[in-house]
């Protein structure tokens, strides 16, 4: 609607006209679009700075009166605090500013500090460096180490000092590294594969054993032969068991072979065993170009890794599998119920009171809140269904539940109904605009309803099928709130896909990315240190919404196109 | 339309076609409905799973046995825990333990009396413990305990009854006088008794349990201790768990409450008028005192702190009948009790809920009563001596009307209150289950999010509607429909860990913001209004937004950067101390404000596309015909557009508000999550949709608190069941409308 202003006016005119509120209708739309790209802009910054190897500084560091110490960590954040404040604080400060820099200084070292993080004043900061032997070192516990490479043992035996160059010393550690690293792989595989396949035929094995005592029916010669073959089979297993306990008790002696010492910034020298090192690398050596390739290298680990620490370091691919996985059975289930409901309502029903009541059905499954769902989820198919399936199926497991318990098929039921109204509304808005002479033509030359439906509606309307499930997808991604009470856990042992019989367990609880999010910013020890891989949870998850966002309404708009000339 | 397709052809392909037909017809109109079976499902669940909540308790007669013991009179009935075991405590001293279902005795004994006395008093420490007194007549006390081991020979229960004696067989002296009136409590620092004396005085002897730190040998050190005369015969002497306060009632209702510890009367006064006393009884916990009298009435006293002074205050009185009780007996793990009365009549009660919850005539006048641990089966001993079994079903007594909406006054505290405390470690806990502070916190989020949410939103929609060029609108609904699309996870996530912090650092320049915001937008426009016409006209109208884009930026950066020089300036360099301080206004980091500046966040779209597409849809010819007649724009949309679009805003609204009363996961991020009912913009709140989340997995499976939790989820459904329900009908209306201009 054109707004002529084309001359000056007075205010009084001007506010009259209705201007003012113009301009301020005008704001609220200035508001909302800069809070959106605002958001987006904060996370990505955050998030993507993650995995930036930032120099470390070393400094000496003195409060007045007191003698300078060594300070080593990277500087987090700075910012201006008024000196009033810290002087209520119980600071004592000399000085005639009204502000005062403060930096927080990422020192890492818990086990030798106690904290990662200090509050220091940037004034009392002095003789500032960035040396180039500082070694970063990212650990399988205790958070990030900070220090200088001093010597390299193994066993007891020192190989390396510093009467070798820096490099060689350097060469050494990494060449140690490396088969602490293949050893490390190596005792994972068998922990984690071979034995965890061990103990779920083990425990298939006792399922067995209860079910043929459960069962009455069989007669006792079978069940003779059955017990039979049972116990030889758990001795088979016992048997690889202990070999591959006695591999393990091997490369774990071999693995703890080396370590490396390392000065820390009180001048303290520290033993570091290379089996609890991840990677160490000196930032302040690195070129522009080395550090964006360990940039690529920490995010495809941060894609790629099982989380360390209480989820606080490492990757989060369990997290993204697991997203992944619930999001594709739900699609499974709803997408058939959808659009046969809105097959129903625009070709089927009659227009009246029914579609209207179905409608207002429709909506309200779309507003009723998510936590409702979970709550329905938990109750109906946890305790109900589930329990009732146990009782049937898996009577040997019990009292430990089966499905009576949250886990990977009902939090996607629970998705599915939640996501059913998406489907549902793209689909029948993708009907609705198909031509009706299309379904004449077809009705006309001798097709059945069913036929016109299936040979020439559906086909048609499938973009915006896509649509729907594209929207659910996105939706059910970062739903967390009924995922907390029907499936999700913070650390799941097992992948709910993997190699053991039958490789798909719709039982077994999952990850998922929205309740890592949760989880690590809100319920884990050390949130500070936590923070920047949540911003980069965030920012992943944000990225594939929106991602499947613009591509559903990219569709919706080819569609919309498409019709547009159809009707011509 | 199909029928004559067919007609005429019968062959079997054209027959297979029908059948076809048909079935997809029936197919796809089954899956129609199951959307409405879908939310119907919901609805009928919910309703099933809070259904118990309000249902009456059950009871059923098993078994009448003959007396079974001594023929003295009862001192004491008593179940065991699988409600297999019976105990009867004759007042000769003699014991039995028996079977409930068949009457077989299972052990006869005597308490080790010493020879020559007589039991004249007997008092039970709590029901849980199954500690029990009884004083004699020779000034002398024993302790006892019933107590019942379990085995599992053949894997099946077997319980032997034994009793134990704590303090050893042989009688502790108290006092040179027969003991009229016993109370005793037992702790583990302490062991106390207070005895009402045939001299008409109280004596009472404190035993400090010591522990010898090498041998672990307990050993008593006992204490004198000096109470106060009494002007008044007591009836029943009880003492607290806390062996503190000791009540002594009296027959006419005259009581006295006294502090053991300061040894001194600090209440007196009267329970009743023209009545006597019936029956005295602690209440689970020992803080309440259930008071029976003649009369038929049950009330409920516990002690009130008011200004310092204790003082027993009645709280609840409970009353079916006129007939006089003749026993009350109290739970063991819920706050209920059970009454008798003289017309054989039985009532069931719980007192924080007060509910009455079964009411049953006996047949027969009963005048010993006991629980069973797991209030499924009661003991009941006739005028005759013939002993009763009932059964009780009675799960979810805690719950009621008035628990949930109304203020409840709840022990030891100083006066009623909503209150939402759902467990607490210990086991005698009062569950506080109030609706009332978390409908409360889910309105006030709702509303502080909708506060900022409907203005941005409908203003936008105006704007995105009526002014906007359609190019521009194209770019900008993708927008929006993207902020929807946001994951509340990550709003949650960064209104707790950025945005809150950022508020509370920044809090001057977060109100400057609201402030200058809308004038620093007007003032700009004015201005825009007097620059060069050849400036002008390189932005066309309808590109508003595009301009005040670096304003609105500037304006916030502006306000950011000033924040704390004008803290320092204004507020003494700490805005938040400030408001404690100064205003008294406390503050919590995540609070109201930020909830609702996320949460609107969160709201925005879902109004804003609504009510756009309201505006959107106004038949054209409407404003054209309103602008050719000379009206601005601005008066054709507030003249024309609006009244016509207005329904549909109230559903974008209504929608927007369904929205954020369900919404959890930014509530359980962003705020503390206390229940408080404060409209204080700088606390926080607790919501039912997080309450839901936070609690629902620490409750024991249909437990009264789960299926409360599923109550709370029902308030939520129908909440927005209405809401949306409201607004859907207005937007079928508001299409027909549409469809008619």
């Amino acid at each position: 609607m054109p707004v002529n202003n084309q001359q000056r006016h007075s205010f009084l005119e001007w506010c009259r006209r209705g201007e003012p509120m113009i301009w301020i209708n005008a704001a609220a739309v200035s508001i909302s679009a800069i809070a959106v790209v605002g958001l987006l802009v904060l996370l990505a910054v955050r998030g993507f700075g993650h995995f930036w190897p930032a120099d470390v500084m070393q400094a000496q560091y003195a409060l007045p009166g007191d003698k300078p110490t060594r300070l080593i960590g990277e500087s987090v954040q700075t910012e201006s605090v008024p000196v009033e404040q810290l002087r209520s604080a119980g600071f004592t400060l000399d000085t005639n500013e009204t502000f005062i820099d403060r930096q927080l200084i990422k020192q890492g070292n818990r086990d030798v500090n106690g904290l990662d993080f200090t509050w220091v004043l940037s004034r009392n900061l002095s003789e500032v460096t960035y040396p180039e032997d500082l070694m970063v070192v990212e650990r399988r516990e205790w958070g990030n180490f900070y220090g200088y490479l001093r010597s390299v043992k193994e066993g007891d035996l020192v190989v390396a000092d510093e009467s070798q160059s820096p490099a060689e010393l350097w060469a050494a550690y990494e060449q140690r590294l490396e088969r602490a690293e293949s050893l490390f792989e190596q005792i994972e595989n068998i922990e984690k594969k071979q034995i965890g396949a061990i103990n779920y035929k083990i425990e298939k094995l006792r399922l067995r054993e209860r079910g043929l005592a459960l069962d009455d029916s069989i007669p006792a010669d079978r069940r003779a032969r059955e017990a039979a073959q049972i116990a030889a089979e758990r001795a088979e297993l016992d048997r690889e068991y202990s070999a591959y306990q006695s591999r393990l008790t091997e490369l774990y002696t071999n693995i703890h072979r080396d370590s490396i010492t390392a000065e820390v910034m009180s001048g303290q020298i520290v033993e570091l065993r290379l089996s609890k090192i991840v990677h160490a690398y000196k930032p302040n050596a690195m070129s522009l170009m080395d550090k964006a390739g360990f940039y690529l290298f920490k995010f495809a680990e941060f894609l790629s890794d099982e989380p360390r620490e209480a989820n606080t370091e490492g990757g989060i691919f369990p997290a993204i599998f697991g997203t992944v996985i619930m999001v594709i059975i739900m699609s499974i289930i709803v997408t058939p119920f959808g659009v046969v409901a809105a097959v129903y309502l625009r070709e089927y029903a009659k227009q009246g009171l029914m579609t209207r009541i179905i409608r207002i059905a429709v909506n309200n499954l779309a507003g009723v809140p998510s936590i409702v769902y979970g709550v329905f989820g938990l109750g109906f198919f946890i305790y109900f269904l589930g329990s009732e399936i146990d009782q049937v199926f898996f009577p040997e497991a019990l009292p430990a539940p089966t499905f009576g318990t949250p886990g990977l098929l009902w939090a996607s039921l629970t998705l599915a109904l939640l996501t059913l109204p998406v489907v549902i509304v793209a689909t029948e808005e993708g009907l609705s605009r198909i031509p009706k002479a299309l379904r004449e033509g077809s009705l006309a030359l001798g097709a059945t309803k069913a036929e016109t439906l299936w040979r020439v509606v559906l086909p048609m309307a499938s973009p915006a099928m896509m649509t729907g499930l594209i929207l659910a997808v996105a939706r059910a991604a970062g739903e967390v709130a009924p995922l907390m009470l029907v499936g999700v856990v913070k650390l799941a042992p097992t992948l709910p896909v993997n190699g053991n019989f039958p490789y798909f367990h719709l039982d077994q609880k999952f990850m998922h990315l929205g309740f890592h999010i949760y989880d690590v910013g809100f319920q884990s020890p050390n949130v500070e240190a936590a923070r920047p891989l949540v911003y980069a949870t965030a920012l992943l998850l944000v990225v594939i919404i929106a991602l499947l966002n613009l591509s559903a309404v990219a569709l919706r708009n080819r569609l919309r196109e498409k019709y547009k000339a159809l009707e011509l | 339309m199909s029928e004559s397709v067919f007609s005429g052809s019968n062959s079997g392909f054209a027959r297979w076609r029908k059948f076809k037909d048909k079935a997809a017809a029936v197919g796809i109109t089954a899956g129609g409905s199951s959307v409405l079976g879908a939310i119907l499902l919901i609805f009928f669940y919910l309703l099933y799973e809070i259904m118990p909540l309000f249902q009456s308790a059950e009871l059923q007669q098993q078994q009448q046995h003959e007396q079974i013991g001594s023929s003295a009179a009862t001192l004491h009935l008593a179940v065991e825990e699988q409600a297999e075991v019976g105990f009867r405590l004759a007042a000769d001293g003699s014991y039995v333990f028996f079977r409930l279902e068949s009457g077989e005795q299972l052990l006869n004994g005597e308490l080790p009396l010493p020879a020559g006395t007589t039991i004249s008093s007997f008092s039970i420490d709590s029901e849980t413990n199954r500690i029990f007194t009884v004083g004699l007549d020779d000034g002398r006390l024993l302790i006892a305990k019933h107590h019942y081991k379990i085995s599992y020979p053949n894997d099946k229960r077997l319980i032997t009854p034994v009793m134990e004696y704590p303090y050893g067989t042989g009688p502790i002296r108290l006092s040179r006088h027969a003991l009229q009136r016993i109370a005793v409590r037992d702790t583990d620092e302490a062991l106390v008794a207070v005895a009402y004396t045939a001299t008409n005085k109280l004596e009472g002897r404190r035993w400090v349990k010591e522990e010898d730190f090498l041998s672990e040998e307990i050993t008593l050190v006992e204490e004198e201790l000096n109470l106060p005369d009494l002007d008044i015969k007591p009836e029943r002497l009880l003492l607290g768990p806390d062996q503190r306060w000791l009540y002594a009632l009296a027959q006419k209702g005259q009581y006295r409450l006294i502090n053991v510890g300061d040894e001194e009367i600090v209440d007196a006064g009267v329970l009743f008028d023209n009545a006597s006393l019936a029956d005295a009884r602690f209440l689970l916990g020992g803080v309440s005192l259930l008071i029976s009298t003649s009369k038929g009435v049950t009330s409920q006293w516990f002690n009130v702190n008011t200004e310092g002074v204790t003082h027993l205050h009645k709280i609840r009185s409970f009353s079916n009948d006129n007939a006089a009780i003749m026993t009350v007996s109290p739970e063991h793990r819920r706050k209920g009790f059970v009454t008798v009365n003289q017309a054989g009549q039985l009532d069931l009660y719980h007192s924080t809920a007060q509910r009455h919850l079964a009411s049953e005539e006996l047949g027969q006048v009963v005048t010993r009563m006991a629980i069973s641990p797991r209030a499924n089966a009661l003991l009941m001993e006739a005028e005759d001596g013939k002993l009763l079994v009932w059964s009780v079903e009675n799960e979810h007594p805690e719950i009621s009307w008035s628990v949930l909406w109304e203020k409840v006054w709840y022990e030891s505290y100083p006066e009623p209150d909503y209150t939402w405390q759902s467990s607490a470690s210990n086991n005698d806990f009062e569950p506080k289950y109030s609706f009332a502070p978390l409908a409360f916190g889910t309105l006030k989020a709702a509303f502080y999010a909708m506060i900022i949410a409907a203005p941005l939103a409908i203003c936008g929609a105006i704007y995105t509607a009526y002014f906007m060029a359609p190019a521009m609108r194209r770019k900008v609904k993708p927008l929006i429909e993207l902020m929807e699309a946001l994951p509340t996870v990550i709003l949650g996530f960064l209104a707790g860990l950025w945005l809150a912090p950022f508020v509370e650092k920044h809090l001057p320049a977060v109100f400057s913001i609201f402030l200058f915001l809308p004038v620093s937008v007007l003032a700009f426009a004015w201005c825009w209004n007097f620059l060069p016409m050849k400036w002008r006209k390189h932005i066309p109208d309808g590109w508003h937004p595009l301009l005040l884009a670096p304003v609105i930026v500037g304006t916030v950066a502006l306000c950011v950067w000033l924040s704390a020089p004008v803290e320092l300036w204004l507020f003494e360099g700490d805005m938040r101390s400030w408001l404690t301080a100064d205003l008294g206004i406390s503050f919590d980091q995540r609070n109201s404000l930020v909830v609702g500046i996320a949460m609107g966040f969160a709201v925005i779209p879902t109004i804003f596309s609504i009510a756009e597409d309201a505006i959107f849809s106004v038949p054209k010819h409407l404003s054209y015909g309103s602008l050719a007649l000379g009206a601005t724009p601005w008066q054709t949309l507030v003249g024309v557009v609006m009244p016509t679009a207005s329904p549909g805003i109230f559903s974008a609204l209504m929608i927007g508000m369904g929205r954020a009363v369900g919404e959890t996961m930014i509530v359980l991020m962003a705020t503390g999550n206390t229940p408080v009912m404060d409209m204080n913009i700088f606390e926080g709140m607790r919501t039912l949709a997080a309450n839901i989340a936070v609690e629902i997995g620490e409750t024991e499976v249909d437990s009264s608190h789960y299926r409360v939790l599923f109550l709370a989820a029902f308030v939520l459904f129908l909440f927005t069941f209405v809401v949306n329900t409201a607004a859907e009908i207005i937007r079928q209306r508001l299409r027909n409308r549409y469809g008619n201009l």
